[in-house]
């Protein structure tokens, strides 16, 4: 399905990529935020506030982050396409209802742009320290989706496909932008909304009074949505429950319940996972990263091809599910990897998990508070570039 | 011999019963209450939503044969207000308990009823948390023995209506679960009523603060009740302040017009935006 035409201001503009969220959450269809200010992210909810009304849409500012994210999830169960923006101190208060929308299969999306932490860390300063947290930040066991954008016009893009995934999946999305995507303004192009494919939320076909909400059809393993005031007088619940909805306190339960939530995310990860890759075919080495960290990467690898190195690089546009198959693949022919993230190691343990020892992994790492230097990940680079070549001349 | 059918089954879920809830309790009478209120109120049912918390009285929205939900402990009322801003043609009751709604829910309580939100919230005040063993919550009088305060309570309780009244509420009454017939006329007032509307209803919990208190069975409590309530219509909520072992006043103390926090928002929106505003009614 294509987009409301409302609300879409097609053609270029100059954003940042909080305001460019916005503009990509209008696009996508969502007609209500709750929020809670919170630096660097207060920026999307300000022009939501500002542009909601003319689009039908309804804009609340909440008490706090608890109820910003569950705010969003009563407006989700009657039928609106709903986000929360927040940052890192107010993520770690949504954690509990990014575990309830896992349970109650409800589509949402959760944008985060990330500052320095831990605690209240960096405010104003960029980090990318929160990308474990927005996988396992909530108690029990689910997945999520997560994607991280490296522009504005991805803070726009994503925003979008945030939506689209949450819908198609029944699951909260997290958007992890961080403090200089959301704060760096550039050339954005909003598409014609003929151009903009938007994925609807899937309704039963039951009757009234036969609507299950947690049966699946076919080989889907999401069940379609009902929401309120349509009838079917339906039930849910955050205890694990059955197909009718309703609470079971048995390991079957548990069993059946949970593990369709992991799965439905697990057995699709191929479909789900979007990555940029360039000259990887041929590298001796490969830089592997995402968000704000992929621009200075670039520079980096620029300096490394300027001295001769073959080097590749593979941006990660879904962190969430982790790219492990395409990681697999390249670990066949890549002798190491190189990965830079604002933190001390976070989706660098993932990617050492993945390569199993098959090729070295070189970590990168960096409190936040600025980008890294290029001149460091460049030297990680050659170091990397000259254990392998000599690795190579010992065969 | 034909029965005739019990005529609050059809809102119940018949297929959940037996409940869980002790015997003596006084959830079952609120829910009675409710239904019959809710019936009386003319609304269809498949308008009315139904959203609970965590513990005793969380279960309530799983017993309730309408669009329920049973949330996290202490946000039912911020899930209800984006139900009801999403679609304001629902009428959205909050069900859950006092620990639930004034202890870890009591940020959502004030600003729900600060901001005007058009919902209707049902507190159970037992004094106790009855699900996970009784202990004590912002409303367990001054010297009562509960779980975690075995010595004695030494705190002093919230005072649920005058809280809510001067938070902004636009409905307040009080009932214990002895009177049946003067809460489901306030149930009834409450749901009908546009803006946040609140009701305390001093309930037993026999199994865990009556046991522990000496206060006998479900039906004593009923007894003490019926002997200890005191009906004040309209009388000065900061008087209704409750000791242990001391009169409950009852009543209906507030009902008042305020802007719902849609209706000043439209109003505002359209002051400010113009005729070309189109009043905002809901996502769909």
């Amino acid at each position: 399905m294509k987009a409301d035409p409302k609300g879409v201001l097609s053609g270029p503009h100059f954003l940042d990529g909080d305001h460019a969220c916005c503009e990509g959450a209008i696009s996508a269809g969502c007609r209500f935020v709750a929020g809670y200010p919170i630096t660097p992210s207060t920026e999307v909810v300000e022009r939501i506030a500002s542009r909601f009304p003319l689009v039908g849409g309804m804009f609340i500012q909440m008490e706090d982050e608890l109820a910003s994210s569950i705010a969003i999830q009563g407006a989700v169960w009657a039928g609106a396409k709903a986000m929360t923006v927040t940052s890192g101190p107010g993520f770690s208060l949504m954690m509990e209802h990014i575990g309830l929308a896992a349970m109650l299969e409800t589509p949402c999306v959760f944008v985060n742009v990330q500052r320095g932490g831990p605690s209240t860390g960096l405010p104003t300063l960029p980090g990318q320290a929160d990308v474990m947290q927005a996988r396992w930040g909530s108690h029990g066991d689910y997945e999520i989706i997560a994607l991280s954008p490296d522009s504005p016009q991805e803070c726009y893009d994503l925003t979008i496909r945030a939506f689209n995934l949450a819908e198609q999946y029944r699951v909260p999305v997290m958007l992890m932008m961080d403090e200089c995507v959301g704060h760096m303004t550039e050339k954005v192009i909003i598409p014609k909304a003929e151009d903009i494919e938007i994925t609807e939320r899937r309704y039963t076909t039951a009757a009234k009074g036969e609507y299950l909400p947690y049966r699946t059809e076919g080989e889907s393993m999401v069940p379609p949505m009902t929401r309120a005031g349509d009838g079917h007088r339906f039930h849910v619940t955050g205890l694990t429950h059955d197909e009718r909805g309703y609470p079971v306190m048995t390991a079957e339960a548990q069993e059946k319940c949970v593990r369709r939530i992991v799965d439905k995310i697990r057995k699709n990860a191929e479909k789900i996972v979007t990555l940029e890759e360039s000259e990887t075919q041929n590298a001796d080495v490969v830089v592997v990263s995402y968000g704000i960290t992929s621009r200075v990467a670039v520079k980096a690898i620029e300096m490394a091809k300027a001295a001769g190195i073959k080097v590749g690089h593979l941006r990660l546009i879904t962190l969430w599910p982790f790219a492990e198959f395409r990681i697999r693949q390249l670990a066949e022919h890549i002798g190491a990897f190189v990965m830079p993230e604002l933190n001390y190691g976070q989706m660098f343990f993932e990617l050492q998990r993945v390569l199993e020892g098959k090729a070295r992994a070189y970590l990168v790492p960096h409190g936040g508070g600025t980008v890294h230097d290029p001149e460091v990940i460049y030297g990680t680079i050659l170091e990397a570039a000259g254990r392998v070549i000599q690795k190579e001349a010992m065969c | 011999m034909l029965t005739p059918a019990n005529p609050v089954h059809k809102y119940l879920r018949m297929d959940r019963i037996p409940h869980i809830w002790c015997s003596g309790c006084g959830l079952g009478t609120a829910v009675n209450c409710f239904v019959r209120a809710v019936e009386a109120s003319g609304f269809p049912l498949d308008t009315i939503s139904v959203v609970s918390g965590i513990g005793c009285t969380g279960r309530v929205a799983g017993y309730l044969k309408v669009d329920s939900f049973h949330t996290t402990h202490g946000r039912a009322i911020p899930f209800a207000t984006g139900l009801k801003l999403a679609n304001p043609n629902l009428k959205v009751i909050v069900f859950s308990g006092d620990g639930d709604l004034f202890s870890i829910g009591g940020n959502h309580f004030i600003h729900a009823a600060r901001r005007n939100a058009d919902i209707t919230v049902i507190c159970i005040n037992n004094f106790t948390y009855g699900m996970t063993g009784g202990q004590i919550t912002p409303t367990t009088p001054t010297d009562a023995i509960a779980a975690t305060a075995p010595y004695g309570h030494i705190e002093e309780p919230f005072n649920l209506p005058s809280l809510a009244e001067s938070t902004g509420a636009v409905y307040v009454a009080r009932w214990t679960s002895f009177h049946v017939r003067q809460l489901m006329k306030s149930m009834k007032e409450a749901i009908q009523k546009t803006g946040f509307s609140f009701i305390e209803i001093v309930s037993p919990c026999p199994t865990l603060y009556g046991r522990r208190n000496r206060l006998g069975d479900g039906l004593e409590m009923m007894k003490y009740y019926r002997e200890n309530s005191v009906i004040k219509n309209g009388a000065d909520t900061r008087e209704l302040g409750m000791v242990f072992n001391g009169k409950i006043i009852c009543g209906k103390f507030v009902d008042r017009e305020r802007p719902s926090f849609l209706d000043a928002y439209n109003a505002k929106m359209t002051e400010r935006l113009g005729p070309s505003y189109q009043p905002y009614k809901g996502i769909l």
